[in-house]
């Protein structure tokens, strides 16, 4: 056994598998000390809303909500136009991102699955040290690598842009997706797939027969993991695209930063148009966000 | 032979790609930039072939290391790190002690408090560029402004405008997106602890913080670690959120990441790998330990 599925894998026992971090039994009774204990929930609750509230709030407000007195005030005036003006500049990088992430995203998992399951149930001598390599790259900085990565593109022509990303974040997915995917599959029964070798299926068959059937679970966090991973990826982005070729971080980057009088109303609006898909799926598909969280997340 | 071959022959094949992949873009790639990071390869001339570049051997990372705008941005890393550290892990575990006992709407919290990790540095640092603005008095906005407003004047500052302490208003955000994941990971060590085990030291009398201290504690050090490990790593390799907060031409707010990149914008491709390199060496000191620590422990 290798070190790392020790680390974040272990605490709620498989990872690669929704984690549910659901509450226990016992019923509560009220006293002054429980009063103090919601009160400080519901505090943090707000600290931790206010940027939210500061988004929205500034991406309505129009021109004649500038004065910095009104700074935290709710608008005169309610506008879409920042709302409207941010699509206009986003919406093409947005589509940018979406063709980015999905191909990225199904291509690693993939990659992933076959890996984990050779490194867990269909070993062979060394596969340990194998892991443990492959796992490294989780841990680098890609600045280590950044500087012959752009010349290794160039050089192997690869279309820039977008194919480029997709490349870079299913070649640097592999360790995650494998750790995951790995971790997973150690919990399946060896029984099972001594089973199936018995029966004479080949790897592949029993693979396809025994494990994949059985994968879906660990099929979503992956593809969630890596899609927001992807999505929110700025430095791969900046390194190898612009804002004209490049994904959402790229042109929300440029929208915020790259006018001298920064507009706060329109970049705002447009911070909260790229977080919407991964907010949507952390809303929708909680527990499989958190079971990402939990096996060796590491995040940008 | 031949069967040793023919058992770990088909896994290997499976694996191939992968294994190519991460060669070469992993450790193929960590040994061009140590080459290049050796030579003097420090202008556009060089950096695209033109002219020649000589090996200097460690020049670059003496005088990296050397001048003072390098220090500042080693500093500054510390910095950073040593109070993202503390945020979090603070944050983190106050949020999970309070949620482990029954709570109602324990569901609600969990999500509020975790929502930021699903949003990109990039984003999240629209609107912190806005909240962490530096004037102050009559043309505040963003905090200070809200600390006027709540009768807190005297925490108005000038945050990352500050030359020394600047990096430690960009950990603020960080803490802020953070604090929810390590919360995931403590409330999970918190599920982790049988019943039984709290049951049994109440029995023998333990009062509640013996038996924090004693079985609550103990239980829960390997996922502390991860914890530290996971964001502190994180921490090192920080890039996105100071650029989107404070543009990489500031000195006040630069680390290593912002080097690179402004580095390898300027074509000069010796120091920029030279920063990438020191960056690797700095997380391996880190992640190596802390992997042989896990073996360590994984085979007792």
């Amino acid at each position: 056994m290798t070190a790392v599925e020790s680390t974040p894998a272990t605490p709620t026992g498989t990872s690669g598998t929704p984690v549910d971090l659901g509450r226990r039994g016992a019923r509560e009774r009220f006293t002054a000390g429980r009063t103090a204990k919601y009160a400080a929930l519901l505090l943090f609750v707000v600290i931790v809303l206010v940027p939210v509230y500061v988004l929205l709030v500034t991406s309505f407000k129009g021109a004649g909500d500038a004065n910095p007195a009104r700074a935290w005030n709710l608008p005169q005036t309610w506008t879409t136009e920042n709302w409207q003006t941010a699509w206009t500049t986003l919406s093409p990088a947005i589509w940018r991102s979406v063709q980015m992430v999905v191909p990225a995203a199904i291509i690693s998992a993939v990659l992933g699955s076959l890996n984990g399951f050779v490194l867990s149930r269909w070993t062979f001598k060394g596969a340990n040290l194998v892991f443990t390599l492959i796992l490294f790259g989780m841990f680098i900085p890609y600045q280590a690598v950044m500087i012959p990565l752009t010349q290794l593109v160039l050089d192997i022509g690869f279309p820039g842009g977008i194919p480029t990303l997709i490349l870079l974040h299913v070649v640097y997915g592999i360790p995650i997706t494998t750790l995951i995917f790995r971790n997973y599959y150690m919990t399946v029964p060896h029984e099972l797939v001594e089973a199936a070798r018995v029966d004479g299926a080949g790897m592949l068959r029993t693979y396809w027969s025994v494990l994949l059937p059985i994968s879906v679970p660990s099929f979503v966090v992956v593809l969630i993991w890596q899609f927001t991973n992807a999505w929110n990826d700025f430095l791969f982005a900046v390194f190898f695209s612009s804002s004209q070729n490049g994904p959402v971080t790229v042109a929300l980057n440029n929208l915020a930063n790259g006018a001298l009088l920064q507009d706060y109303g329109v970049s705002m609006a447009g911070a909260l148009l790229a977080s919407l898909p991964t907010l949507l799926v952390y809303i929708i598909l909680g527990k499989y966000f958190v079971g990402g969280l939990m096996s060796g997340s590491v995040k940008g | 032979m031949l069967k040793k071959l023919r058992r770990a022959g088909p896994p290997l094949l499976l694996l191939l790609p992968s294994l190519i992949l991460v060669g070469v873009f992993v450790y193929g790639l960590i040994g061009v930039n140590f080459a290049t990071s050796v030579t003097d390869n420090h202008t556009a001339a060089q950096a695209t072939g033109q002219e020649p570049s000589v090996v200097v051997w460690f020049r670059n990372y003496l005088d990296l290391l050397g001048s003072e705008a390098f220090q500042h941005s080693l500093v500054n890393l510390v910095l950073f790190t040593v109070v993202f550290l503390v945020g979090t892990m603070v944050m983190g575990f106050a949020w999970a002690w309070m949620l482990d006992r029954p709570v109602r709407g324990e569901g609600f919290f969990r999500s509020i408090y975790l929502f930021p990790m699903a949003v990109s540095f990039v984003a999240s640092g629209v609107v912190w560029r806005w909240l962490l603005n530096s004037n102050q008095g009559e043309s505040a906005s963003g905090l200070n402004r809200l600390f006027q407003m709540i009768g807190l004047d005297f925490l108005q500052n000038n945050w990352w405008n500050n030359v020394t302490f600047g990096i430690v208003a960009i950990a603020v955000p960080a803490i802020w997106q953070l604090s929810g994941y390590v919360m995931a990971l403590f409330l999970a060590g918190f599920r982790g602890i049988p019943d039984e085990l709290r049951e049994a030291a109440r029995m023998d009398g333990a009062s509640e913080w013996k038996l924090y201290r004693h079985v609550l504690f103990p239980q829960l050090s390997p996922i502390a670690l991860s914890a530290l490990i996971i964001i502190g790593h994180m921490s090192l390799k920080s890039f996105d959120l100071i650029m989107s907060i404070s543009k990489p031409a500031n000195y006040q707010t630069k680390v290593p990441a912002v080097d690179m990149y402004v580095f390898k914008s300027s074509f000069d491709y010796a120091n920029s790998a030279a920063v990438g390199a020191i960056l690797l060496i700095i997380v391996a000191l880190v992640i190596v330990p802390y992997l042989i620590h896990s073996n360590r422990s994984e085979k007792r």
